[in-house]
């Protein structure tokens, strides 16, 4: 068996399941604002704002963010692993693209919040 | 790191079938949207600022040629990863698996892309 420590959660299979889940929901989300665009092409920023200050959307993005932040480290985590074969360029990389998503996520989590 | 672990076999000499264009593209539009976060984090950032920054987004969106451009762009990469990601989950369940099946899907992700690119464009111009 091969065993990282770079993975996300420290087994192929666990990984595996993460990627999909996590992409079912981003589908399901990524629907949901172009349909709400869609129907909505005159929206103004009160009814922009009272759809985000909503708790049921809060939570729906919320579930967004975190697994933006989970499907994209194991998608980049994968790709790293496949084409960068030198370890201190992997890992750079790998630290890099954790840095990102941990900034978008408290990024995310202030614009939710904060309005 | 055992050094007994396979070694990858050179990428560039193979002839590449329709199904693993899918797959390098799939990963490639991947990252296309994670570099794309940046400009959709701002955006959003902008548009929960307030009323001025909501017209500023507005604006960006409706007459501003390069951030229109990468909207389209974006909005492409996504078609393209969501139609190849759901064709992921249904060979997950089974299907799609056979040499000609595996086929007709990738022509299928390829025939969805072209459609939603050309509706992102029309969307945003």
């Amino acid at each position: 068996m091969v065993t990282t420590i770079t993975s996300y959660g420290r087994s192929g299979l666990a990984d595996w399941l993460v990627q999909r889940v996590s992409a079912v929901i981003l589908a399901v989300y990524s629907i949901f604002m172009v349909v709400y665009l869609l129907l909505n092409p005159q929206v103004d920023f009160a009814q922009w704002q009272t759809l985000f200050n909503g708790t049921s959307m809060r939570i729906f993005s919320l579930m967004a963010l975190l697994s933006l932040g989970a499907h994209c480290w194991i998608g980049l985590w994968s790709i790293s692993t496949d084409y960068l074969k030198h370890f201190a360029v992997r890992f750079a990389f790998q630290m890099l693209v954790g840095l990102l998503m941990f900034i978008y996520t408290i990024w995310g989590v202030q614009l939710l919040w904060g309005l | 790191m055992s050094d007994k672990r396979p070694v990858n076999l050179d990428l560039g000499t193979f002839k590449h079938p329709l199904v693993s264009v899918i797959s390098i593209s799939h990963r490639i539009s991947g990252v296309v949207l994670f570099v794309g976060l940046v400009f959709l984090f701002n955006l959003f950032d902008m548009s929960l600022e307030g009323e001025l920054g909501f017209a500023s987004a507005q604006t960006l969106l409706l007459e501003h040629s390069l951030a229109q451009f990468v909207t389209w762009g974006l909005l492409t990469a996504l078609g393209f990863h969501f139609s190849a990601g759901m064709k992921h989950l249904v060979m997950d369940f089974g299907h799609g698996e056979e040499l000609e099946s595996a086929n007709n899907a990738a022509k299928f992700v390829i025939v969805s892309t072209v459609v939603l690119a050309i509706l992102a464009g029309v969307w945003v111009w």
